[in-house]
């Protein structure tokens, strides 16, 4: 793992192996995110981000390794000390987890209402804020059945920061947004960041918005991590990294290519 | 080949022991949650009205269609003895004893039992239980109980509903239908009774029926693999698993009280 010092690491994964039926998906994966950065995590489909993320949250046990959140190893914590850590984190799903059942605002303010001592008056003020945030103003009694698949995201996303948690996960925050959406949701988590100090980890195939919001990137491939500085990924010459950046580099933004032209591709090691 | 199948039926026994071991478990669980706080009240009475309110309609209706039957069965079974006087009461003894809490538990599972496990098995699938998880909410206290003590509630009142409906089934057809008196109907229905050996156990054997019910269909969920064919595992596996439970327990509950 490439560790700077002195480098603070509030989410550490360590050595982490994990099958899934007769699939390695994990093989030695060592990885750190530093308190109060913002860490992307890259990597083609299927290379697990999405399992890592479970690995964090507790929801998904290694076979073997040790994962480490805000300072504790919870790889053989007990169910109920698990719900302690978790309530210093917040987990956007991919496919976003809202409760169906449930309206948009009783979704968002679902956390509130379990774990704070808030009024009903302050909850209602506390979620039309976070749900305007992400530019949902209008659809607080709406069922989450009836919001397109990129609105649902942004009302779980308002769920997963309502409490304003240490540590904050989000899994694929940008795949079905429209480019304002993008740059919305996107200044909204670097704001988030730098406001409150949260640990923000980030997994993404939008390379562009990953670039400019990411103090520190963490590229998967083959059950493993290459961690560093987006612009020592874009130096580096590495030849799954540099495949990797040349076929987003076809999709790419103008911001991309303004970065790039700054950091060529395969100019120096990662 | 021998082994292949003595392989087969090992592997299926220790299988049935694992899904027994942790039914115990998960029940365990569920009772664990409900007793110690936060109570989800509200989350109760919303599944109380989701498994016992929009069923009333077919519990109604089959009550009525069952003891519609009775009635006519037994009037002319009961008449070739010159013994149609005891239509009410063998149509009461029958249902109450037996074919109501039965029968009831039966269409619970088609209704109530299977779109418990479905609804769960979806929230699996969706990675809704995970969020709950992930908010530090326990989804077995926050899901899974309210489902499963609603079912255990609603199952008493539907079957004395299933009942009321069903005598009131037989009354139309042996008294308004093939003209037997409505006195004798009822003077021969509230003989038979008791409320000590009859109704009571009657209400005794729809709870049991009402756990097995809760606590099968939101394992059967709960623990479903988070597919679309789990999903479609989950609700038929409850079906079937709860359908013959029911029986065996039937069985086994009359054999051993003689209720």
């Amino acid at each position: 793992m490439s560790t700077e010092p002195g480098q603070e690491f509030r989410v550490a994964l360590d050595g982490v192996y994990l099958k899934r039926g007769d699939r390695q998906v994990l093989r030695g994966l060592s990885c750190g995110f530093p308190r109060g950065r913002i860490s992307v995590v890259l990597g083609g489909s299927g290379c697990g981000k999405s399992t890592l993320m479970r690995l964090v949250g507790g929801l998904t046990r290694p076979d073997s390794g040790v994962v480490r959140v805000a300072g504790e190893d919870i790889t053989r914590m007990s169910n109920r000390r698990l719900f302690d850590i978790r309530e210093r984190i917040g987990m956007l799903f991919q496919g976003g987890a809202l409760l169906d059942s449930m309206t948009v605002f009783d979704n968002v303010a679902l956390p509130l209402r379990e774990h704070s001592k808030r009024t009903e008056p302050e909850i209602r003020a506390e979620v039309s804020k976070r749900l305007a945030s992400v530019g949902l103003e209008q659809v607080e009694g709406l069922y989450p059945r009836e919001l397109s698949g990129g609105m649902n995201r942004r009302a779980a996303l308002a769920r997963a920061i309502v409490t304003d948690p240490e540590i904050v996960m989000v899994d694929e925050p940008f795949s079905g947004l429209d480019p304002i959406n993008v740059r919305r949701i996107e200044a909204l988590l670097v704001e988030l960041n730098r406001r409150l100090e949260i640990t923000l980890v980030v997994t993404s195939h939008h390379l562009a918005s990953s670039l400019r919001m990411a103090d520190r990137i963490v590229f998967m491939v083959d059950g493993r991590a290459i961690s560093g500085t987006p612009e020592s990924l874009l130096a580096s010459d590495d030849e799954r990294v540099v495949e990797f950046l040349e076929a987003e580099k076809d999709q790419s933004t103008e911001d991309f290519a303004a970065r790039t032209q700054a950091f060529p591709v395969g100019g120096g090691a990662l | 080949m021998r082994l292949p199948a003595v392989e087969r039926l090992g592997f299926k026994s220790q299988l049935f022991i694992d899904n027994l071991g942790g039914l115990a478990v998960f029940t365990l669980d569920v009772l664990r949650c409900a007793a110690l706080p936060p109570y989800r009240f509200r989350r109760f009475v919303d599944e109380v009205f989701d498994a016992g309110v929009l069923s009333l309609s077919i519990v109604c209706l089959s009550g009525f269609a069952v003891g519609a039957v009775l009635g006519l069965q037994g009037y002319d079974t009961l008449v070739r003895f010159g013994a149609e006087a005891n239509v009410g009461a063998m149509v009461g003894l029958s249902l109450v004893r037996e074919l109501g809490p039965v029968l009831t538990a039966l269409l619970v599972i088609g209704r109530a039992g299977s779109a418990a496990a479905a609804q769960i098995a979806t929230m699996v699938t969706t990675e809704q239980l995970d969020g709950l998880r992930m908010m530090s909410i326990d989804p077995v206290d926050f899901v899974v109980g309210p489902k499963a003590l609603a079912l255990l509630v609603v199952m008493p009142l539907l079957a004395a509903l299933f009942i009321i409906f069903a005598l009131f089934g037989g009354y139309m057809v042996g008294v308004v239908l093939l003209g037997l008196h409505g006195g004798t109907y009822f003077a021969s229905l509230e003989s038979a009774i008791t409320f000590r050996d009859d109704i009571v156990p009657s209400f005794s054997k729809a709870l049991v029926f009402g756990a097995l019910v809760g606590f099968i269909a939101t394992y059967r969920g709960y623990t479903s693999e988070p597919t679309s064919s789990g999903v479609s595992a989950a609700t038929t596996g409850t079906v079937v698993t709860a359908s013959v439970c029911v029986l065996l327990f039937d069985y086994v509950i009359t054999a051993l009280w003689g209720i």
